[in-house]
């Protein structure tokens, strides 16, 4: 089987194929397979602890998984780490709790992938890093250090460092659940617009108005497993297995049914 | 003969020129030690087994073993092996090396304060592991070493006297000359006393204000 040419046909931006990955006796994923079409969200779903984040830490290579392969269009991502570094400029990373350099100011966050792994020139790198924050609304904030933002800023400017880099496919690993529940509508909304921009991302979230509205696809992991996937329809209301629609409920509970 | 005659011409001359030495000791230690300790720091933390094994050994030995000892090893037993240092440069790369050793713990210490999401975003970035502890990790770890690096600065302008056991004439060295022919312990050895105090009061507020000055907007107070 061709994958490359195949993929490169079908549109298929990102697939993973039978990821493992064991920490110590710890078997966290037991063969984990999935694709994302360009322009497509995949919400990715899954109690605490089933290894959520280490898939997609899995998927630019911060954590290597024992065995599984990973595919950017069309181009093998594992088993090439000299390469890493360019396949990562297309893999934007978002992260639960921010990240941000702290020592620099909002505008220099977004500006240093852009000058130490880009290249480019200050000035123009500037440019490109003022047009990003002014997509997720902070412009003003430009000179502002990471201490001097709110939890919402801060995850603003780091949506916008990780867009600087013009990435094919943008990963975020619980963006709100550090956010006090007034910050996480602004975040959402950043992401919902690019989403609509047609930017394909892979979101683990457990904010199902989210989820709901803006997914192609959900998928519930449990177990180290794909437990459940379909269309957010599909596992609303007629899912496999009576898990998912446990789950579901449960996520409802705890963080209410958030219609947005 | 009255006092400040012998301060002025008898005392001054010599404590002059000695204090020439020192501060000459101190600006060729300290800036090498520094960056030494850097290096060391992170062999120590982002090296592989051999050179993170390197680097404990040597603060191991660097902390460990007196200082005098070490410049007695640079002067007097490197010539049984052929290498003959003159006492300033035995002494200034003994300071180096020690203060190194020194710089580097506080530094490691720093490095692993930092938390380890910073390394993974300047990673997911892209940036290599040395862009990532060049221009992420260092100069946050940096700003969080200056309180014990100025400890340790602080030190190697008092341990500088030190260099007069290898026949280096520095400031204290100059004093025991002159207090000794003179038989004017008291006098001389405040006054060299004095001399240091200003030394290393002049650094702690020249440092201090590095720390302030490069305190980061909204972290810190
Ligand atoms: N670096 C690591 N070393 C050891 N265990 C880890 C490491 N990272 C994650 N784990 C373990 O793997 C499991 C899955 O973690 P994680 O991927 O963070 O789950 P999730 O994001 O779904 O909450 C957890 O039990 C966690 O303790
Ligand atoms: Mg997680």
């Amino acid at each position: 089987m061709n994958l490359e040419k195949a993929d490169h046909d079908n549109g298929v931006v990102l697939r993973v194929e039978d990821i493992h990955k064991t920490y110590g006796k710890n078997e966290i994923l037991k063969g984990v397979s999935f694709h994302i079409k360009k322009g497509e969200t995949i919400v990715i779903i899954g109690a605490s602890g089933s290894g959520k984040s280490t898939l997609l830490r899995c998927i630019n290579q911060l954590t290597i998984p024992e065995k599984g392969r990973i595919w950017l269009e069309g181009e093998e991502v594992t088993h090439h780490m000299k390469e890493i570094s360019h396949f990562r400029q297309r893999i934007g990373m978002v992260f639960q709790d921010f990240n941000l350099f702290d020592h620099l100011c909002a505008v220099r966050n977004v500006e240093i992938g852009l000058i130490k792994v880009k290249k480019m020139d200050k000035k123009q790198a500037r440019e490109i890093a003022m047009e990003e924050l002014r997509r997720v609304g902070l412009e003003r904030q430009a000179n502002q250090y990471p201490a001097q933002l709110s939890g919402g800023q801060k995850q603003r400017v780091s949506i916008a460092r990780a867009l600087a880099m013009n990435p094919t496919v943008m990963l975020f690993d619980e963006p709100t659940s550090a956010l006090d529940p007034e910050l996480i509508g602004e975040v959402l909304e950043v992401m919902r617009d690019l989403a609509m921009g047609g930017m394909t991302m892979v979101v683990v979230t457990h904010e199902m108005g989210f989820a709901r509205s803006v997914a192609n696809e959900i998928i519930f992991i449990e177990g180290g497993k794909i437990l459940d996937q379909g269309t957010p329809h599909k596992l609303f209301t007629n899912p496999e297995h009576e898990r998912t629609r446990q789950f579901i409920c449960k996520i409802d509970e705890l963080y209410g049914k958030t219609e947005k | 003969m009255n006092t400040m005659h012998f301060i002025t011409d008898i005392l001054f001359p010599p404590l002059l020129e000695g204090l020439g030495v020192t501060l000459r000791l101190i600006v060729y230690s300290v800036p090498f030690g520094f960056i030494a300790g850097i290096l060391i720091a992170v062999g120590r933390v982002y090296g592989n087994k051999l050179i993170s094994t390197f680097c404990f050994l040597y603060t191991l030995f660097f902390r460990g073993a007196p200082l005098l000892v070490q410049l007695f090893i640079l002067y007097f037993a490197l010539p049984s092996i052929g290498l003959y240092l003159s006492s300033f440069t035995a002494a200034v790369i003994g300071f180096i090396l020690c203060s190194a050793a020194y710089h580097s713990e506080y530094i490691r210490g720093a490095i692993q304060s930092i938390k380890s999401g910073q390394m993974m975003a300047a990673e997911a970035l892209g940036m290599s592991k040395i862009q990532a502890v060049s221009s992420i990790i260092l100069p946050q770890a940096l700003r969080r070493a200056i309180p014990g690096c100025s400890n340790e600065i602080i030190y190697l302008v008092k341990y500088s006297s030190l260099a007069y056991m290898v026949a280096c004439v520095e400031l204290t060295g100059a004093g025991k000359v002159i207090a000794s022919r003179y038989f004017e312990y008291t006098l001389v050895f405040s006054i060299v006393g004095i001399i240091y105090l200003i030394m290393t009061s002049v650094v702690t507020i020249g440092l201090n204000s590095l720390e302030r000055k490069m305190e980061i907007p909204g972290i810190g107070k």
